[in-house]
C-alpha cells in the first residue's frame, strides 16, 4: 500500500463543463482507492453547462475521510483551460506550499501565475493521441498523467488501469495520452 | 452580504440579458461575407438568440456577450460561410 | 469488494444485493442515478427484477404497493418534490403494511428552484409513519438498505423504511465503500415471506374500507409496529455485524461524548465533518464530542433522554427548518430529554456547505450554554463575521 506522507491530500480542478473534470478527480480517487489507500471525489454540485466553468475536488488518505465539507485550501490545483484564469480565481485559497499545474501552451509568465506553476500543453497531447476534435479536445486524461508525475502518490500503473476502466471511449488512447503527458512533464 | 438585502418575493430585478453567457465559449462563428448570401437560417436557429440583423439585407452579427459557442449556426449554414475558431489561439 | 462508489451507486448496488422484486421509479435529481443504475444492471441480466418506469413518483409509490401486496420485495429512489408528491402514498404504504425500501437522495423543496441538498423533503415526512434513517457515508448507505428489509419485512414490524442520503454530498461523492459478496446478503437476508398476500388460490381482500369501530385499533398497530422495530433494528445491526463486521451505533451512534462538556446532536453526512472538528477542538482542550441521530424513525427518546441527562450543554443541528420554533430534531430532542436547554442551530440549507468553520462557532456557542434558534450560516446571521 501507498503511504500519504501528509495526512491528507487535497486536490481541487478547474474546467468547463464537458472537458472531463469531473471524470479526472473519480479517476484519481478510483485509484488512490485501487492502491488501498482512502479517497473521496465531488463535484462543485451546480447545474452543469457545457462550457461553463466547473470545479471537482479529490482527498486522497491513508485513513479513512469523514469530513464531507467542501475543499477550501487543496494542496494541488489542476486547471484544464487556460481560458478559465480569466473567469475564476483559480488559485484562490491553495495552500502556500501548494503547486497548480495548467493546461497551457504559454509559460506561466506569459499568463501571469505563479512561476512555480507546472505548464503543460494537454491540448496538444490530447489532439496527438486523437481524443477530441481540433475545436474541443478532451484533455482531462492527459493532464490527469501530468498530475500523476508532479504528485506521487497514486502510483500510475494505477491511474492507467482506472482511465481504461472508466471513460467511455478510445481506452488505450486515452492511457497513451496520460501515459505521454507522465514521461514529458518534469 | 446581508438576508436583509434581499427582495421580498425571490425574484431578479432585471432581465435575462443582464446573464453573460460568453464566457462559457471556447470556439466562436467567423462570418465570411464573400459566401454568405443573407438567408438568416443562423438568425433562425440559434437557440440563444445571439445572431444579430440589425435590419433586412445586412449580414448577420453575433453577440459574443451571450453566444455560447455551440455552432449550431454553422452546421445549419447552406453556403458553410461560418466557420468555428478556437477562442484560446 | 472494495470499490469506489458514490452514493447513489451504493444504494443501487443494495437493490440488486437485495434481490428486489419490483422496483418501480420517476427519475428526479439527485436520486435519478439510482434509477439509471438499477435499470442498467436489470438490462444487463445482473438483476432480475421487473423494472416499472413510471408517469410520477405517485404512480411508482402506487405500483410498489400493488406489487408489495402479491410478496414481492420492492424499491424505488427518489428526492424533493419527488417525495413531496408521493406523500399520499407514502401514508398509504404505512396503513397497507407494505414494507417498501426507498432511499432518498435528499433535497431541498422549491420554491424558488434549489436542487442540492438539505434534510427539509425527509423530515417533512416524519409523521407517515415510515421508519427513516440517515447515513453518514456511503458505506452507511448500502448497509443500511439491507438491514432495512431485514426490520421493515419482520412480520411483527411490516413498515415501509426510508433511507435518508445526503443529495450530492453523498448521492454524487466517490467514497470507498465494501460491497458485499451476494452469499453473505443471501445468508443475512431471508426472502421476503409476508403473512398475508395476494394470491389467487387463496382470495383474500385488501384495501377496504375501515369503519370507526376499528380504526383506532388498526392505527395503534401500527404504533406498535414501530415500539418493535426499535429492538428488531438492533438486533438486525448485531446480525449484520457478525456477517458484515461493520455496526453503526444505532439508534444514536455517540462519538467522544463520554466525558464531554458540550455535545453537538446531528444527522447525516455533515456528523462526519462534526467528528473530525470535535477532534481538533479536543486538541485544544475542549471537550466536545458528536452524537449521531442514525434512526430518526422511531425517534430513539429513551437514548436522547440519557444522553442529554448526562452532558452539561447540547446543541441539536438541523439541515431543515420547521416553522415554528426551530428545527424538527431539535423539537424532537427538546421533548425527548424534557427541558428548555437546548440551543437549536439552523445550517446546511439548499446545499450550502457545512465547513468546519461553521461548526466549531457551532460548539463554542454550546459550550457557552446559549439557548434559542441560531441561524449558524445565514449571511447577516448572529454568526456572520
Amino acid at each position: 500500500m501507498s503511504q500519504v506522507s501528509k495526512d491528507i491530500i487535497e486536490i481541487r480542478f478547474h474546467g468547463r463543463g464537458g472537458q472531463g473534470a469531473v471524470i479526472a478527480s473519480e479517476i484519481l480517487a478510483k485509484a488512490a482507492i485501487k492502491e488501498g489507500m482512502y479517497a473521496s471525489a465531488f463535484p462543485s454540485f451546480g447545474v452543469e453547462r457545457r462550457g461553463a466553468p466547473v470545479s471537482a475536488f479529490c482527498r486522497i488518505s491513508s485513513k479513512p475521510i469523514w469530513t464531507h465539507a467542501s475543499i477550501y485550501e487543496p494542496d494541488y490545483v489542476v486547471i484544464l483551460d487556460q481560458g478559465l484564469i480569466r473567469l475564476t480565481n483559480v488559485l484562490q485559497g491553495m495552500k502556500s506550499d501548494g503547486t497548480a499545474i495548467i493546461n497551457t501552451s504559454k509559460s506561466a509568465e506569459e499568463l501571469g501565475l505563479p512561476e512555480n506553476t507546472i505548464t503543460f500543453d494537454a491540448t496538444s497531447a490530447a489532439l496527438k493521441f486523437g481524443l477530441g476534435s481540433q475545436t474541443s479536445p478532451i484533455v482531462n486524461t492527459a493532464i490527469l498523467g501530468a498530475f500523476a508525475k508532479v504528485c506521487d502518490v497514486v502510483p500510475m500503473n494505477s491511474i492507467l488501469e482506472c482511465i481504461k476502466q472508466s471513460v467511455p471511449a478510445k481506452r488505450e488512447e486515452n492511457a497513451a495520452a496520460a501515459e505521454f503527458a507522465y514521461g514529458v512533464v518534469a | 452580504m446581508n438576508y436583509r438585502d434581499l427582495p421580498s418575493m425571490p425574484v431578479a430585478a432585471q432581465s435575462t440579458e443582464s446573464i453573460t453567457t460568453g464566457d462559457w465559449r471556447t470556439i466562436r462563428p467567423v462570418l465570411n461575407k464573400d459566401l454568405c448570401d443573407r438567408c438568416y437560417h443562423c438568425w433562425a436557429f440559434c437557440p440563444d438568440v445571439s445572431v444579430i440583423v440589425e435590419e433586412e439585407g445586412s449580414f448577420p452579427k453575433v453577440d459574443l456577450n451571450h453566444c455560447k459557442g455551440c455552432g449550431i449556426c454553422s452546421t445549419e449554414c447552406s453556403k458553410q460561410a461560418i466557420t468555428m475558431v478556437r477562442e484560446d489561439l | 469488494m472494495i470499490e469506489a462508489s458514490t452514493g447513489n451507486y451504493a444504494a443501487a448496488q443494495a437493490a440488486r444485493l437485495a434481490k428486489a422484486d419490483v422496483v418501480a421509479v420517476y427519475p428526479i435529481t439527485p436520486q435519478t442515478t439510482i434509477s439509471e443504475y438499477v435499470a442498467s444492471m436489470v438490462q444487463k441480466g445482473e438483476m432480475n427484477a421487473e423494472f416499472l418506469l413510471m408517469e410520477s413518483e405517485h404512480s411508482a409509490m402506487s405500483a410498489l404497493i400493488g406489487a408489495s401486496t402479491i410478496g414481492a420485495r420492492t424499491f424505488t429512489a427518489t428526492s424533493s418534490h419527488g417525495l413531496a408528491l408521493m406523500h399520499e402514498m407514502l401514508m398509504w404504504a404505512v396503513g397497507a403494511r407494505t414494507p417498501i425500501v426507498m432511499p432518498v437522495a435528499a433535497r431541498a423543496i422549491g420554491g424558488p428552484w434549489n436542487i442540492w441538498g438539505d434534510h427539509q423533503d425527509a423530515i417533512s415526512e416524519r409523521d407517515t409513519g415510515w421508519l427513516q434513517f440517515f447515513c453518514e457515508n456511503n458505506q452507511e448507505v448500502l448497509d443500511t438498505i439491507l438491514m432495512a428489509y431485514r426490520v421493515a419485512e419482520d412480520r411483527n414490524v411490516m413498515l415501509p423504511a426510508m433511507v435518508v442520503e445526503d443529495g450530492f454530498v453523498l448521492s454524487h461523492t466517490v467514497e470507498r465503500i465494501d460491497i458485499p459478496d451476494q452469499e453473505e446478503v443471501d445468508a443475512y437476508l431471508p426472502k421476503y415471506s409476508p403473512e398475508f398476500f395476494a394470491d389467487t388460490e387463496n382470495p383474500m381482500r385488501f384495501g377496504g374500507l375501515v369503519t370507526p369501530d376499528l380504526w383506532t385499533e388498526f392505527r395503534y398497530r401500527i404504533a406498535e409496529s414501530h415500539e418493535i422495530s426499535r429492538e428488531k433494528l438492533k438486533a438486525a445491526e448485531k446480525d449484520f455485524e457478525k456477517v458484515f463486521g461493520r455496526s453503526y451505533g444505532s439508534p444514536v451512534e455517540t462519538y467522544r461524548c463520554e466525558d464531554a462538556d458540550a455535545v453537538l446532536i446531528a444527522a447525516g453526512a455533515v456528523a462526519g465533518t462534526a467528528k473530525e472538528v470535535a477532534d481538533q477542538l479536543r486538541m485544544q482542550g475542549k471537550k466536545v464530542g458528536v452524537a449521531r441521530i442514525r434512526v430518526f424513525r422511531p425517534f430513539p427518546s429513551e437514548e436522547i433522554r440519557k444522553l442529554v441527562s448526562s452532558v452539561p450543554s447540547v446543541g441539536v443541528l438541523d439541515k431543515s427548518y420547521t416553522f415554528g420554533d426551530g428545527g424538527a430534531m431539535f423539537n424532537e430532542v427538546r421533548s425527548a430529554a424534557g427541558t428548555l436547554e437546548i440551543g437549536s442551530y439552523i445550517a446546511g440549507l439548499g446545499g450550502r456547505d457545512v465547513p468546519p468553520k461553521v461548526l466549531i462557532k457551532i460548539f463554542n456557542n454550546i459550550l457557552e450554554k446559549n439557548r434559542g434558534t441560531v441561524w449558524a450560516d445565514l449571511k447577516g446571521g448572529d454568526f456572520d463575521d
